[in-house]
């Protein structure tokens, strides 16, 4: 096993626009701090969580992996490519390897193309398939490794007349249809009923064992990376505060903040109905445009120590790969 | 236990040039004082058109096309959309809406939006209205100087507090909650859930709980009613439905919730999609995905029976 992406210390900011009289006056520009020096490896064939609250950097993450926007600082390194300096052509060449899969799978789709037309495009961009008869067939081939059979049936129908969930597994054929071998799933199943979901949970797994795929699933629910993910990293105000194997992070969590993500997940007990549960955190997540001093949880943190305004803590390893951004834990 | 709100029968409709849709098809349940009954099933069952028909507020085409409806001993089944306005709508039952961030109006500050139910209902003046509105605030757990802002200036969980101090307003015996903590993230729903339990608690109100999450819904409810193609198809105490369903629907809902604490090989998923309400399978309509589907399943429907106290459920295997 070896790392197929390796990201070092990533950082993206956003510039806040200035009102003209303020850049008369002089002042100086802010930035929104959406990703504030990451890193990460994940292993070939195996899935990372990246999991957090809205707002704490995880979309932006998946966004700079695929160049969708360009980092500010850091390095990414998919096999022996240098993503981060990706031009032209070398960049076409590097999104055939790496695709992206969305959140909304109504919003994802163009409502005007036909099934067909949705596969077809990816094939056009990159010029795959020299007749049509040999793209239709790599588009049946895509369907059917999607389960959406059989494919006649489906190709002239446009999103609206498919379900949430056979849109998503669409999104899928078009994201695998290009042969990648890295897969960015941004909170493929949350716009999902948990019916559904499973459902769609259980193709990304199926599509990993047969075409070794590679997943960064990006998600803010920590129960579906217990089933789904190998590794889990555990994302706050455009830092990871946590990581390491699945379970060992869900099983035994160290920082306050994961602590507290873990007990907010909905438990089916309903013998425990009347009880108020305690969840260990304060208030809600800051501005990633004001980020807090020091350790940047402290505000909310319920054993945040004086030392704690001032020293930014980094990830210590607490053996078995299990990595932890707070000198208490 | 007095009764808050008696449904028999329920039938709503949408009349759409390619037949009626049949969102609701013939429910009945019963909801007695400070009990919190959940609603739960996929995307389309018909839960939301449910709610919307108790307040009735369906949209063209929707239509009420039979049953009865009695909340606190008055039959509202007839009422008028005036009458409804100024005697049931927000006095009796109230709603707090799917999507709270879309549920407020942005033009107005929280404190104008909060004031107007209490001049329009019990014509207090404006600035005793504000003081009311302050003490509900409070009771969600906001500090009273939010009447001031708009709603832009709130985040997505302070918007979802404001909307359910709104719907606590006029005191009434029923809230309806639909959705109310989709579009939250973890924590604040596990915020907005306690918020929601202690209130419970605190006050003398009923509650309706729809949701497609039947985790969020275990934390809550003491009755549980899962619904599917439009009709309830087990309905009972909420520990008996968790802890031993018998409708082959439930079953395969509540295994496809992921554990968080367990190491599983496969998840539960129920195969195919939810059946087109125009023409709706015949006999029972979970039929064409049910594992355990007979011949007389897909001739005859099968009716609601008593596998315990409390505890009912349609289906043929029993």
């Amino acid at each position: 096993m070896y790392p197929i992406l390796q990201v070092k210390g990533l950082k993206k900011y956003f510039p806040i626009k200035l009102s003209f009289f303020d850049s008369i006056r002089g002042k100086q520009t802010q930035y929104v701090k959406a990703v504030d020096g990451v890193d990460f490896t994940i292993d070939e064939t195996k899935t990372l969580a990246l999991v957090g609250e809205s707002g704490c950097g995880k979309t932006t993450v998946g966004k700079i992996v695929t160049r969708l926007i360009d980092p500010t600082e850091g390095s990414i390194v998919l096999k022996d490519i240098d993503v981060a300096t990706l031009r032209g052509g070398d960049l076409k060449a590097y999104r055939k390897q790496v695709q992206m899969v969305y959140q909304d799978p109504f919003a994802s789709i163009n409502p005007r193309f036909r099934i067909y037309d949705v596969l077809e495009e990816p094939l056009l961009i990159h010029g795959i398939g020299e007749s049509m008869s040999e793209r239709e067939e790599l588009i049946f081939r895509a369907l059917e490794e999607v389960k959406i059979t059989p494919p006649e049936d489906y190709i002239h129908r446009y999103p609206h007349m498919l379900s949430g969930g056979q849109r998503q597994r669409v999104s899928f054929a078009r994201a695998t249809i290009l042969g990648p071998s890295f897969i960015i799933a941004d909170e493929p199943v949350s716009m999902l009923d948990v019916s559904i979901r499973a459902e769609v949970l259980e193709l990304m797994r199926d599509l990993q064992r047969k075409k070794g795929l590679t997943y960064l699933y990006i998600t803010h629910d920590i129960s579906t990376s217990r089933f789904f993910a190998q590794d889990i990293a555990v994302m706050y105000l455009g830092k990871i505060v946590e990581m390491g194997p699945v379970k060992e992070v869900v099983d035994n969590p160290l920082h306050p903040y994961t602590k507290a993500l873990l007990s907010a997940v909905p438990e089916p007990v309903p013998e425990r109905r009347d009880m108020i549960k305690e969840i260990p955190i304060k208030g809600e997540i800051p501005s990633a445009a004001d980020i807090p001093s020091g350790c940047r949880f402290h505000p909310r943190c319920v054993v945040a120590k004086d030392a704690c305004k001032h020293d930014e803590p980094e990830l210590i390893n607490k053996g078995n790969g299990h990595f932890v951004a707070c000198p208490y834990a | 236990m007095d009764e808050i709100l008696n449904i028999e029968n329920l039938k709503a409709y949408f009349f759409t040039t390619r037949g009626a849709v049949k969102a609701v098809d013939d429910v009945s349940f019963t909801i007695s004082r400070k009990q919190s009954l959940g609603l739960a099933g996929e995307s389309a069952c018909g839960k939301s058109t449910l709610a919307f028909t108790i307040l009735k507020m369906l949209q063209n085409p929707g239509k009420l096309v039979g049953g009865k409806m009695v909340v606190t001993g008055m039959d509202i089944t007839d009422f008028s959309e005036s009458k409804m306005r100024k005697e049931v709508r927000w006095k009796k039952i109230s709603m707090v809406f799917q999507g709270a961030m879309n549920a407020l109006n942005p033009v107005y500050t929280v404190g104008y939006q909060m004031a107007e139910p209490l001049m329009y209902h019990k014509g207090v003046k404006k600035e005793e209205a504000m003081e009311k509105s302050k003490d509900y605030l409070e009771l969600v757990g906001l500090s009273p100087d939010i009447l001031t802002r708009y709603p832009h200036e709130l985040s997505g969980g302070m918007k979802q507090r404001v909307v359910i101090a709104m719907a606590l307003l006029l005191t009434p015996d029923l809230v309806i909650c639909d959705e109310p903590t989709t579009a939250l993230d973890v924590v604040v729903q596990a915020q907005i859930m306690n918020l929601l339990k202690k209130l419970k608690k605190e006050l003398d109100i009923s509650t309706i709980f729809i949701t497609h999450d039947l985790s969020i819904l275990a934390e809550v409810v003491d009755r549980l009613a899962i619904m599917y193609a439009g009709k309830f198809v087990e309905i009972g105490d909420s520990i008996k439905v968790y802890r031993n369903p018998v409708h082959p629907y439930t079953q395969k809902l509540l295994g496809a919730i992921p554990k968080l604490h367990e190491d599983i090989d496969k998840l539960e998923y129920i195969p195919g999609t939810p059946p087109n309400l125009i023409h709706p399978p015949s006999g029972c309509r979970f039929h064409p995905r049910c594992p355990h589907a007979m011949d007389i399943c897909k001739k005859e429907e099968p009716r609601m029976k008593e596998v315990d106290t409390d505890h009912f459920a349609a289906c043929h295997l029993l």
